[in-house]
């Protein structure tokens, strides 16, 4: 109808409605242009996404399995005594187990030749679990007991193909000859690969050790770190921007004060770092390495990201609801605490979430307040001692792997990288559950 | 929701607060990351062996090891500073400003120098120091004449090296091990060369010639690494004409990736790095804080560890991980059992 009108008045109409013009297919192709552009970006952020994810996964995987050697032996108390009474007590567990490897490799008629130093070359550090055994379970001394102990990080990686023969250069860490009783060993189910429970639950090991190193503890450090984060910046930084957002005069004051907010967002994370070092551990003499400081310092870092975050989703919601609620007797802060702060909070956590993922991930501001470097206290005695005893990060942790020098390690911070995405997308859920509690529509 | 978490934030600040005075039970490292390696096995030892609490070691460099132990007595500082050099002059007297006046030293073992490239690269195969000066010295001599370095290929001054590309790898400055390959490896080449003496007879003093002898160029063909072995390898990975400045032990942990060369005709081995025989070795040393022996737990049993000759001597951990056993480890021994400090010996 409307098109009849437009043309009564001018010329004849020469082109039929169902034709399209020219400026109509240009405006349409420009359309579909638009539309490809969109869906090849899309594409290509899903391309980088499973690279990304499969080169991860791919290069992590192998943290999680490990080989290892089955031996049954009976230890003698005895044996333990004469362990006990040196200095380097592990070194005398370890000796125990290639013996008696050595014996049953022998019993069982092994074809190929070798000598204990080979055995010794194959396995990992085993002492300090065999002793850890036996202290905890004194009653098992003097009885057979089967242990599965890791194998030598070399022997893991020859078995996942990632090492060949022929790359391997006879040195006092493997020799080629070696291979072959490995070979041997693999043949008659004494070596095996199982899954690695202490990646997932032990601690740092020294750069000799890659079979025994876990990101266990450096997950509970990181735990703690969050919480005293979580403590710290949700109520200051909620308090804070309502106080800015709802009840602060606008003067040149407030306003000074909201400019420096948006700029500490974008200070570098190192900075804070070394204000936590002069602050809390030469100011206010809190030990050095600890959660509760790191926490500290990484709150610094996540509260302009909560405030500002905050006070966005504060302006979201309808003056409609304030002035509804003063219109019928709310007080100012009745009406912020009972009707605007709850409409807010899907947006406040999606805020805290965020930065919150941001500490998590943040290593430059622990180097300088001592959670980079080697920290194996293990697991800490309770809440307390979580938050005071040294212990890493698990960004930290992962730093740390990456610049040892056994190719293991490598595997290992891609393995960390797998658990720390993993402790992400926990707190991501746990965030969405808690927003969709929250949400109200009006 | 607000109020409740304002109470338990007080609560746990409250109970944190409380507890954080209690006494810190852990030996504190810091300093050298060419030490960490070593320290940190013996740290994962000491923590299983001992019924001591594992020390915790950080890195950071020889230099900023060394300050934060010189930052003053106390819980809160370090107790153990690693360092791939000897203390200067100058940071003991740091030390002293600040009250650090009793310094026990205590040398570990030796380290070598070596120098390596991709397994598949051109045929590095023997170096002598005055090769690596010609190739990245800022001056050089070519034909009698102290000339900006023109050289872009090995071959260009010395035939019998390959027609490749140069591309060193070396420690940046803020590396102990930068130390030792200056005084080893530029200055042995800048003396071996000629170019030291034609830089004196142009009128230089003797040390500014030294400190022209270390100036390396900086068109890029000489970069410096700040990082640890592990961002050289991941350059030499990356150029097979590259040659990189790596640890021993690093070295012999990626036999399968990388090719060493020898120095002088010598090829880096434990034997004969202990031995003298190859050029570019320096021991490596920790520091300790008298002060702090009886206040903080185990701090005289961790270096007593350390040096014991299970863990340090010539069949130990250490020693299989490629550090080059001290001869005089029993000396070393006798001076920590009876805290000898620094200067009171002499």
């Amino acid at each position: 109808m409307t098109n009849a009108s437009l043309n009564t008045g001018g010329e004849a109409p020469k082109r039929s409605l169902r034709a399209q013009d020219a400026l109509t297919k240009r405006r349409n192709a420009a359309e579909r242009r638009f539309k490809a552009y969109g869906m090849a970006a899309i594409a290509v952020g899903l391309f980088f996404l499973a690279v990304l994810a499969v080169s991860i996964v791919r290069s992590g995987a192998p943290a999680f399995t490990r080989t290892v050697v089955e031996v049954e032996l009976t230890v003698s108390p005895a044996d333990i005594d004469a362990a006990e009474s040196q200095l380097f007590k592990t070194k005398a567990y370890q000796d125990l187990f290639v013996a008696a490897l050595d014996r049953q490799l022998t019993n069982n008629g092994v074809e190929v030749a070798f000598d204990p130093k080979a055995i010794e070359r194959l396995l990992g550090k085993v002492g300090s679990t065999m002793r850890e055994f036996y202290q905890a379970n004194p009653a098992k001394v003097g009885k057979p007991v089967k242990f599965e102990l890791a194998a030598a990080s070399r022997v893991d990686r020859y078995l996942n193909g990632e090492l060949t023969r022929d790359a391997i250069q006879d040195s006092r860490f493997m020799m080629k000859t070696d291979l072959d009783l490995v070979d041997v060993m693999v043949d008659t189910g004494v070596m095996k690969s199982s899954f690695n429970w202490t990646f997932i639950t032990g601690a740092d090991s020294g750069v000799d050790n890659p079979g025994g190193a876990g990101i266990g503890a450096s997950v509970v450090g990181s735990f703690f770190m969050m919480l005293v984060v979580l403590v710290l910046s949700l109520p200051i930084g909620v308090a804070a921007s309502i106080y800015l957002e709802e009840f602060a005069p606008q003067n040149r004051f407030t306003d000074l004060i909201e400019v420096n907010i948006s700029n500490l967002a974008a200070v570098p994370s190192i900075v804070f770092g070394i204000l936590g070092l002069a602050v809390f551990i030469q100011f206010m003499h809190l030990p050095q390495s600890a959660p509760l400081v790191g926490g500290l310092v990484l709150t610094l870092m996540t509260l302009p990201t909560i405030i500002i975050s905050t006070r966005a989703s504060l302006k979201a919601v309808p003056p409609s609801i304030r002035d509804a609620a003063l219109g019928v007797g709310a007080s100012k802060m009745q009406s912020v605490f009972h009707h605007v702060l709850p409409l807010a909070m899907p947006g406040i956590l999606t805020g805290t979430i965020i930065g919150l993922a941001q500490a998590l991930g943040e290593t430059a501001p622990l180097l300088l307040i001592g959670m980079v470097g080697f920290v194996a206290r293990g697991y800490p005695d309770g809440v307390v001692s979580g938050f005071v005893d040294p212990n890493s990060a698990m960004p930290a942790q992962i730093y740390t792997w990456a610049a040892r020098a056994d190719a293991s390690f490598y595997e290992k911070a891609w393995g960390g990288i797998i658990v720390l995405l993993a402790f992400l997308l926990t707190m991501n859920i746990i965030a969405i559950i808690l927003r969709r509690r929250f949400e109200r529509r009006w | 929701m607000s109020y409740t978490k304002l109470t338990v934030s007080a609560l746990a600040l409250a109970a944190v607060s409380a507890t954080s005075a209690a006494a810190r039970d852990n030996v504190q490292v810091a300093g050298s990351s060419t030490v960490l390696p070593y320290a940190s096995i013996v740290a994962e030892l000491f923590g299983e062996n001992t019924d001591f609490p594992t020390p915790v070691v950080e890195s950071g460099g020889s230099s900023a090891g060394l300050k934060r132990f010189c930052e003053g007595v106390g819980e809160n500082t370090i107790d153990v500073a690693n360092a791939s050099r000897a203390i200067r002059e100058k940071e003991i007297k740091a030390c002293a400003d600040n009250g650090v006046t009793d310094i026990i030293q205590v040398r570990i073992g030796y380290d070598g120098i070596v120098f390596a490239s991709q397994q598949s690269g051109p045929a590095y195969d023997a170096f002598v120091p005055s090769d690596i000066f010609n190739a990245i010295g800022a001056t050089v001599l070519v034909d009698g004449e102290l000339v900006d370095n023109p050289h872009q290929q090995w071959a260009d001054f010395n035939s019998d090296l390959p027609a490749a590309d140069i591309a060193m790898f070396i420690p940046g400055t803020k590396h102990g091990t930068r130390e030792v390959f200056e005084d080893k490896v530029l200055l042995k080449g800048c003396e071996a060369t000629g170019t030291m003496e034609a830089m004196m007879d142009s009128g230089m003093s003797e040390d500014d010639a030294e400190d022209a002898c270390l100036d390396v160029r900086t068109d890029g063909a000489s970069v410096d690494i700040d990082g640890d072995y592990t961002e050289t390898l991941a350059r030499i990975d990356a150029n097979p004409n590259g040659i990189g400045v790596f640890g021993l032990a690093f070295y012999e942990n990626n036999t399968d990736k990388l090719k060493v060369t020898t120095m002088g005709g010598v090829s880096p081995s434990t034997e004969t790095i202990a031995s003298g025989e190859y050029p570019v070795s320096r021991p490596l040393y920790f520091y300790i804080k008298k002060a702090h022996i009886g206040v903080i737990p185990g701090l005289k049993e961790y270096a007593q560890f350390f040096t014991a000759d299970e863990i340090a001597g010539p069949s130990g951990p250490l020693a299989n991980y490629g550090l080059v056993a001290d001869p005089e480890l029993a000396k070393t021994q006798e001076m920590i059992a009876n805290e000898v400090t620094m200067g009171s010996d002499s």
